[in-house]
């Protein structure tokens, strides 16, 4: 099997897809939204044409905003981010937003309070343990046989690296889109990686299961072969349905992120990611981890 | 082999049934999809119930009180199935929030939506506490607690209110009251305390604002309460017909507000509907191409999925938000991954030599486990969303969870009725053809 043997090749090319996400989240870093921290979130729509960013801008000074940003959006659009409004702000945001002849029309008004933000916080970063937490369970029953000459734990663990690559992209991927594209972490972007967890651990494991499978088969036909061999034997016989199944999930993101719905595009592209990153782990990084330990193990 | 196909032509008859129960519950709009505001376009408001200003022993009472005051006060102005629900909210640590959840489909204009709700006054009678001289009236207090005891009387208490016009000297009507029936659990709370507190003094808030602070010269039975406070007519009239909508228990603040104009939320749902009839067809027309056979079997439990998902989702009934109209078009491509693990298995069986017919059984039986597995990675994950979630996130959840479920039922059941109502047998070369995939020559 050639990803087995040349397994050395990917592991450099996986090392750097990793290396490069990290990069990117520690330059770019990620940028919390308002349902994390509160605040304000206009989408102002201008029909009649958009008016200069700075001529806003100076209107809304004017207004009393501070540290707010706007960034254009679609043909008419403006997205304001914004502290939380006082009541004449609210009041009056119309007024302020239309400036000169061009008359602003809202088309999205999120209004998060503070508490509210670090209540979604809080719950957000429970929820993603709770996930890792039963994810491990999973993996622990997944791999409770106990099977020869790789014990189960190890699967455990390989299938836990491939997991953590699986986010570590993602995240890296929107780090990317935030610098460029004002992208911020929302619910959505959580639930994104929350749905990419769940996905990717399974193609792992329908591997690993096929792996532990062949062993036994082996065993029991008294067939002696390099564990290189069967594993390799194992991914080729996965293959085509790891990369079918993740295919039909492909389209539909892509359709999704074409021709969907505004609001979820950047949650599409974040799973389109994710996904492509868990079927390429469970192929090209699962099965030659699990071939390298048992290679390293035996020649001791 | 007889009771496998008319088993199959069961399964066919009640999807077309549940189909055309879609289409004419659509079309004569008697059950209509459910659309969240983020589709519909509308604006929701959460509010916060500030009980340190108005400690209460009864916080699900005042909350139930809260809920129905506001949800009058929404249906008066005519907003179509407005939703008023309360929740409790909250960080980890410390006291939970009780909240307010308001939502109004087709109010797109946050300002009139908050002062709507804003008009609805609130009422508390509080005694002051001994020993301590009674404040100024007509303006806000700091530190409430400090002059005033725990309200005992509040607006939940209220049931109607009038407005009446005093005896002034010499008989003359003159100065305009405002007369408050309280409950029969008001009115008695409202006799115990002038019973037992004469001589002490008590305040009538609006709002939170002293309006009179008169001292308790006598028990007063019968549930009625009078409040005076240099009110012009207009303004006792106004005042009363406001508290004849009800006056709320305890004071609240908005917290969250989100609009979403319609436009946006129809643009939205007619993407959202672009996008799952191109998922759909998609998904079909590949494993259609690389399946042949065995994938028009899957396009068929695919069809079938959907009409039952999309039934689901009438019946529930499901609210769609933008999050779940996304959580549907993903389940599409992962409803047929149920599918693939058996064909491919199925395929494997074939080239060991099997019959067809032993060879789909075969499949089904070894693909099941891995159908698990997948299956329940994602329902911990749908789950836990669920909980996470704001409603946002809890329309995606539900569907995303509700599809796993329903597909791996059309998988495996749909699926295996069909190919096995076939009653293909034998090894020719055509039927070998039909049921190799894509990948390879057989």
């Amino acid at each position: 099997m050639i990803i087995v043997k040349h397994r050395n090749t990917f592991f450099a090319i996986t090392g750097a897809i990793v290396l490069s996400s990290i990069i990117s989240l520690i330059v770019f870093g990620l940028h919390l939204g308002i349902d994390f921290t509160g605040g304000t979130l206009v989408q102002v729509t201008y029909p009649t044409g958009r008016p200069a960013a700075e001529e806003v801008s100076r209107s809304l000074t004017e207004a009393g905003f501070t540290g707010y940003s706007l960034r254009e959006a679609g043909t008419n659009d403006y997205i304001l981010r914004a502290q939380n409004m006082t009541e004449d702000q609210r009041a009056n945001l119309i007024d302020i937003l239309s400036v000169d002849s061009n008359s602003a029309s809202i088309n999205q008004l999120n209004e998060v309070g503070p508490t509210v933000g670090k209540e979604l916080r809080n719950k957000a970063l429970v929820a993603l343990a709770l996930v890792l937490i039963c994810i491990l369970l999973f993996i622990a029953f997944a791999f409770r046989k106990v099977s020869r000459p790789v014990s189960s734990w190890i699967y455990g663990l390989i299938a836990l690296i491939t997991l953590v690559h699986d986010v570590i992209v993602p995240l890296g991927f929107y780090a990317l889109l935030g610098k460029f594209a004002g992208a911020q972490v929302d619910t959505l972007f959580v639930t994104a990686v929350l749905t990419v967890l769940g996905f990717s651990v399974h193609d792992t494991i329908v591997v690993f299961d096929r792996v532990r499978e062949n062993l036994r088969i082996n065993e029991e036909r008294n067939r002696r072969e390099d564990f290189g061999e069967t594993a390799g034997r194992s991914l080729g016989q996965t293959f085509v349905r790891s990369v079918n199944t993740s295919l039909t999930v492909l389209i539909t993101l892509l359709v999704l992120f074409f021709i969907g719905p505004e609001s979820t595009r950047y949650f599409a592209l974040t799973l389109l990611v994710g996904i492509i990153a868990g079927t390429y782990s469970s192929i090209f990084l699962a099965t030659p981890l699990l071939v390298e330990w048992e290679k390293r193990r035996s020649r001791k | 082999m007889l009771a496998r196909r008319i088993m199959a032509i069961v399964i066919l008859l009640a999807g077309a049934g549940v189909g055309w129960f879609l289409y004419s519950s659509q079309i004569s709009g008697s059950k209509p999809f459910r659309l969240g505001l983020d589709l519909s376009g509308g604006t929701q408001l959460v509010y916060r119930a500030n009980f340190e200003a108005a400690p209460t022993d009864d916080v699900a009472g005042a909350m139930a009180s809260l809920r129905d005051t506001i949800e009058r006060r929404v249906n008066l102005f005519g907003v179509s199935e407005p939703i008023v629900q309360t929740e409790r909210g909250g960080t980890l640590a410390g006291a939970p929030e009780e909240r307010l959840i308001v939502e109004l489909p087709g109010i797109t204009d946050t300002q009139q939506a908050i002062a709507l709700i804003g008009q609805t006054p609130v009422l508390e009678f509080r005694l002051l506490k001994k020993d301590v001289e009674p404040p100024g009236t007509g303006a806000p207090i700091q530190n409430i607690n400090e002059f005033f005891e725990a309200p005992a009387v509040t607006g939940k208490h209220l049931t109607s209110s009038k407005i009446e016009f005093n005896q002034g000297v010499g008989g003359i009507a003159n100065e305009p009251v405002v007369a408050l029936n309280f409950n029969s659990e008001g009115g008695k709370i409202f006799a115990d305390l002038t019973r037992d507190n004469v001589g002490r003094y008590f305040g009538i808030f609006l709002d939170g604002v002293p309006i009179s602070i008169p001292v308790i010269r006598e028990a007063i039975p019968g549930g009625t309460a009078i409040i005076s406070g240099n009110f012009t007519a207009e303004g006792a009239r106004e005042l009363a017909r406001n508290l004849n909508y009800g006056a709320l228990p305890v004071p609240i603040e908005l917290i969250s507000t989100q609009t979403v104009s319609g436009t946006l939320g129809g643009e939205a749902v007619e993407k959202g509907i672009a996008a799952g009839i191109w998922g759909i067809g998609a998904v079909a027309f590949f494993m259609l191409l690389w399946y042949r056979l065995p994938g028009l079997i899957s396009v068929a439990a695919l069809a079938l999925y959907v009409i039952a998902v999309l039934a689901l989702f009438k019946v529930i009934p499901v609210t769609l938000s933008a999050a779940g109209i996304a959580a549907f078009i993903l389940s599409i491509g992962m409803a047929v991954d149920a599918n693939i693990l058996i064909f491919e298995r199925t395929r494997e069986e074939l080239h060991s030599g099997k019959s067809v017919k032993d060879a789909i059984a075969e499949g089904f039986h070894r693909a099941w486990p891995s159908i698990r597995d997948s299956n329940i990675s994602s329902m911990i994950t749908a789950v836990i969303l669920f909980w996470f979630g704001t409603s946002l996130i809890q329309g995606f959840a539900l569907v995303f969870g509700l599809g796993v479920l329903v597909s791996m039922l059309t998988a495996i059941t749909v699926s295996r009725t069909f190919l096995l109502a076939l009653g293909i047998e034998g090894k020719s070369g055509v039927i070998r053809f039909l049921f190799e995939s894509g990948s390879r020559r057989s």
